[in-house]
């Protein structure tokens, strides 16, 4: 919103935009203005906020670092700032994407590229994620655009679920983290592609629209095509890295407590392996790019345990399922999530039974 | 959160990466490969900041805007890890609930002839003192760089972590150490020591995966090495 500025800390365009702005919010926002009442009633608004925040934690700065010198906080926070710095680049990346692709191509282009029909879109799109040289972080932001841009959900979706376990970096790295086994990136990438089509499929034949929840009214109606494009940026980084950050949360803390010793237990069971990879990989919500390595080093599992590890990984983990929430509500999340768990695994138990 | 907020917040978020990118810093979360795209990232935070500073400061017709996401708070989060406190590399305390991830490698060039000591890393060691019955390693004198790391018996590890993209993924490759040890260890020392091979072989409490001795003949305390991880055993 443009500069909410309340009580002393006026500037620019206050008196310019605070009348619309506030009519606008009174028909779509009432939650929002009751709070913004209560937030003008204190004399706070958040830049102030954040420069208050920022303030205190340097003030207390020497406390918190004692609080956090414990091994197993400091390596919590290793791996948080590590899954932080390494997907950031590849959010950034996709946030980009997706706002070209929300302000730069017209809807028709979509149109034209993909078959009418849905059943015929939705492995051309999973075929399409392919060129999507990234991982997991940066598929979200382009499916949510993808929407956006007129694109049937379950083409987008199987999109989503197919772009970060199929690229050719990610077929790359699984080759070279298993130089014994070459078939397991055919199965690699059969399982993923098979999984992310039905998925689309399942979504077209079951799926209602009002599940999803896309942030609506991002028009960018009147605006000239650069803000458009840099609102959209920035909108994507603030909302979609704020998730990024429940869920890197969410890993660091599984990776500090979830003990070795029971992944030991589980290795020498066959079905148990397979749901204890699966569910791991849900866990540890490693990029999708690296996932190939930590599979082949987890040698006590079978081939078909790491297989389950490597497709569902790139589709649903703790991190992802944070960001699906952000970008198309919870009540998609909620329902797509488990639906793709379920139907990966048995797709990778399969897939590594034929071929591996 | 508002939009002047998150442009502040943009800021700070891409000046963070760019700090972290320009010093040795990312050094210790990420892969060394991953240096140009933090830095690009850091670049386009700050644009994406300057750029909605200056369409806020132009905008005359006002567009509708939906709830901006107070999930955005979350994000001073790595900013302040970064910042104020900017954790160090995994440790021994990741390396001691961690099995050791050594694989087999394909095959084990050929070692430099020489008089002088032989410098090895972990991983190469114990790939060739396990998988290759330690054939080059013998009669030569070794020197080996690692971090101290203790199981719960109090036995003495060389470590160092293995790295293919992020800390998150760092395993550990580890070596028993005998012979001549330094009377007090502390974990997470990084020590250089001089020593031998030998054919005694343990297995880690943790995994069972095989763990190589080294016989030491003397160590010494050495600074943390630029890069803490271990990039090239997986490669």
């Amino acid at each position: 919103m443009p500069l909410r500025t309340t009580g002393g800390t006026g500037s620019v365009s206050t008196t310019k935009t605070a009348p619309r702005e506030s009519g606008e919010r009174a028909d779509t926002e009432p939650d929002r203005d009751a709070e913004d009442g209560r937030e003008e009633g204190r004399h706070l608004n958040s830049p102030l906020l954040l420069t208050l925040l920022l303030l205190t934690a340097v003030m207390f700065q020497d406390p918190i670092r004692g609080a956090l010198s414990a091994p197993v906080m400091q390596s919590w926070m290793t791996v948080f700032v590590a899954v932080m710095v390494q997907a950031l680049p590849f959010l950034v990346l996709g946030v980009l994407l997706s706002a070209a692709i929300a302000v730069f191509v017209p809807p028709s282009f979509f149109a034209r590229a993909l078959p009418r029909r849905p059943a015929l879109a939705v492995p051309v799109a999973g075929a399409a994620g392919a060129v999507l040289p990234g991982c997991e972080c940066a598929s979200v932001p382009v499916a949510g655009a993808l929407v956006r841009r007129g694109v049937t959900p379950a083409a987008a979706l199987a999109f989503l679920l197919s772009a970060p376990a199929i690229n050719p970096i990610v077929l790359t790295a699984t080759a070279v983290a298993f130089p014994g086994n070459p078939e397991m990136v055919l199965a690699r990438f059969v399982a993923s592609l098979l999984v992310a089509c039905a998925m689309g499929w399942l979504w077209h034949r079951l799926g209602r629209t009002d599940w999803l929840r896309l942030p609506a009214g991002t028009s960018y109606e009147g605006q000239s095509k650069g803000a458009a494009f840099w609102d959209s940026v920035r909108h994507d980084v603030t909302h979609a890295g704020g998730f990024l950050v429940v869920g890197a949360m969410a890993a660091a803390t599984l990776k500090a407590v979830v003990p070795a010793d029971w992944l030991r237990l589980a290795a020498d069971h066959p079905v148990l392996s397979v749901l204890a990879l699966a569910v791991l990989a849900v866990l540890l919500s490693i990029c999708s790019e690296a996932d190939a390595f930590v599979a082949a080093s987890l040698t006590q599992f079978s081939l078909t345990a790491r297989l389950t590890f490597l497709v569902v990984g790139p589709m649903i983990d703790l991190k992802l399922f944070a960001m699906q929430a952000g970008t198309f509500g919870r009540a998609f999340a909620l329902r797509f999530a488990p639906a793709t768990f379920a139907l990966a695994v048995v797709v990778s138990a399969l897939t590594g039974t034929v071929l591996l | 959160m508002n939009r002047l907020a998150q442009t502040a917040l943009l800021f700070l978020l891409g000046a963070t990466l760019l700090h972290a990118g320009t010093t040795d810093l990312y050094l210790r979360y990420v892969k060394s490969g991953l240096r140009p795209l933090v830095l690009l990232a850091g670049a386009v935070l700050i644009a994406t900041a300057a750029a909605t500073l200056w369409y806020e400061r132009r905008r005359t017709t006002a567009a509708a805007h939906h709830h901006e996401p107070r999930i955005s708070w979350l994000l001073t989060l790595p900013v302040f890890a970064l910042i104020l406190v900017a954790p160090p590399a995994l440790g021994s305390y990741s390396a001691a609930h961690t099995g050791t991830a050594l694989t087999k490698p394909l095959g084990f060039p050929d070692l430099p002839e020489g008089g002088g000591p032989l410098r090895l890393g972990v991983a190469d060691y114990a790939s060739r003192a396990v998988y290759d019955d330690g054939r080059s390693l013998r009669g030569r004198e070794l020197k080996i760089t690692g971090f101290v790391t203790l199981d719960r018996a109090g036995a003495p590890y060389l470590v160092r972590m293995g790295l293919n993209c992020c800390a998150a993924d760092a395993q550990p490759v580890k070596i028993a150490l005998t012979g001549d040890i330094p009377p007090v260890l502390r974990p997470d020392t990084w020590l250089e020591i001089t020593g031998r091979y030998t054919p005694r072989r343990t297995k880690d409490p943790v995994n069972n995966g095989p763990i190589p001795y080294v016989e030491v003949t003397s160590a010494r305390p050495v600074p943390t090495p630029h890069d803490p991880y271990d990039e090239t055993w997986n490669t």
